[in-house]
């Protein structure tokens, strides 16, 4: 349902991403894993548009896009299919829990009031938040506005959910709530993309991994056998580095 | 205090206080309404970064902000002879708006600015487009944050009316000049106008606080700590 072909971008000199590709089916958990600044979150930001790429091609729903040169109208229609999640949530601090989830229904989407709060309602329990719905960001812990954030993309029904490290912002008593929220939603069938530092979740969630490094793709595969039997010295050494860690 | 001196201000009260509600609270509401419009406008476009309109915007703050209002009142009034198409009250109108325009801009844009870029990130991925991200997401925010500052360039225009004067406008301060003028009590008088100003600006200052509570009950206060 999406495939990403030969995606490069640079800034100034620096190539970003050289040429990333991948392909997802409906229903597959893909993690994103790799060291800091080998171009995760740039490649997420990139196949929703939040950055231009310079070159590359985005096949989603059946469709191909040229990712460097796709109309409003393209992204408006793909992003109405897609939900984000954020490292630091943003979630619209002038709104409460249930109007962040709403805003998206309500007034990108026309959707009468009363059908979109119980939508949000309903995405809001899921994540374990209905108590919530009335308290603004500012009144819940960073953990609570994750997943408010994850309700938000969530009631928009998106094809793909994609997460940019939804847990780096977080305290570390906060990131299992958030955690296994994702986790809920992957056995539910939900497609997920997700660039994470969390080793566990890759290992135990998602059913592909892919490591990234200096803009590339250096290894991957299904996440047991990537995790069990890492081919390349690079992942490896990352794997290595990682679990010396914890 | 003499019983003359008393007498005197007791009869120019009411004569001194009508034109402010006739003259000085008008202008200033007038005034600092449309002021609004054009600092709201202002402050969009350079937040948006329109190139030519931007440019503008620039030049027109560095303009208005650079030169005294009472000479932008003699430019309009007696330079462009603005009193020979309209009232010196409508000519006075005019440049209090645009010069409280180019301030109040600054404060808007320095406030949209203010705003995480995240939340304008996080409106495109539920699908929503610029217009109404701004519309319901960065401006709310950002007039939350002006609010103190706009509260206090209100403050000021109200007082800076009293320069409207040298333009003929018959306000408070004039309406004090002219009685001072017959009996000579320049500190009873322009001390009782003083207080009638500071009656007006006491009264703003206490709607300032009142917006600010109404504002923090809706998620504003908490909101700026997050």
């Amino acid at each position: 349902m999406l495939e990403v072909r030969d995606l490069k971008k640079s800034l100034g000199d620096l190539a970003v991403l050289r040429g990333v590709s991948l392909k997802m089916e409906k229903g597959d958990v893909t993690a994103i894993i790799g060291p800091s600044g080998g171009g995760k979150t740039t490649l997420l930001r990139c196949i929703n548009f939040l950055e231009m790429a310079d070159s590359g091609t985005l096949v989603f729903d059946g469709q191909s896009y040229n990712l460097a040169a796709i109309g409003k109208k393209d992204i408006a229609a793909i992003r109405r299919k897609t939900g984000f999640v954020f490292q630091s949530f943003n979630l619209f601090s002038n709104k409460t829990a249930l109007q962040n989830v709403t805003e998206g229904l309500i007034i990108a989407r026309k959707m009468p009031k009363a059908q979109a709060n119980g939508i949000a309602m309903e995405a809001l329990r899921q994540v374990g938040l209905s108590d919530r719905a009335d308290h603004y960001p500012s009144q819940l812990s960073g953990g609570q506005q994750q997943r408010v954030a994850i309700a938000r993309a969530l009631a928009t029904q998106p094809d793909i959910i994609y997460f940019d490290e939804p847990t780096s912002a977080l305290d570390p008593e906060l990131i299992g709530e958030v955690l296994s929220v994702m986790r809920d939603l992957a056995s539910a069938g939900m497609t997920m993309l997700v660039v994470t530092h969390e080793m566990r979740f890759a290992r135990e969630v998602s059913n592909h991994v892919i490591f990234m490094a200096d803009g590339g793709i250096v290894e991957e595969g299904p996440s047991r056998q990537f995790f069990a039997d890492p081919r390349e010295e690079r992942t490896k050494a990352f794997l290595r580095t990682i679990s010396a860690e914890k | 205090m003499t019983e003359r001196v008393w007498n005197i201000l007791v009869e120019s009260f009411p004569k001194i206080l009508l034109p402010g509600l006739k003259m000085t609270l008008p202008l200033t509401a007038i005034a600092f309404a449309l002021a609004m419009v054009i600092a709201i406008v202002v402050a969009l476009i350079q937040f948006a970064h329109i190139r030519v309109l931007s440019q503008i915007c620039r030049f027109y703050i560095w303009v208005i902000r650079g030169t005294p209002l009472l000479v932008q009142l003699f430019v309009v009034f007696y330079g462009f002879r603005a009193g020979m198409v309209m009232s010196p009250f409508w000519a006075a109108v005019l440049v209090f708006a645009v010069n409280e325009g180019a301030y109040c801009a600054e404060t808007m844009r320095g406030a949209l600015e203010g705003v995480p870029a995240g939340q304008i990130e996080a409106g495109y991925c539920v699908g929503m487009s610029y217009t109404q991200i701004m519309r319901r997401i960065v401006l709310p925010q950002a007039l939350r944050t002006a609010f103190p500052s706009l509260s206090n360039g209100l403050i000021s225009m109200v007082k800076d009316t009293s320069l409207t004067a040298n333009i003929t406008v018959t306000e408070m301060f004039m309406a004090t000049q002219r009685i001072n003028a017959r009996y000579y009590e320049p500190l009873a008088l322009y001390m009782e106008v003083a207080v009638i100003y500071l009656l007006f600006s006491t009264l703003l200052t206490w709607l300032q606080r009142l917006g600010e509570k109404r504002l923090s009950a809706l998620g504003g206060k908490e909101a700026r700590h997050a």
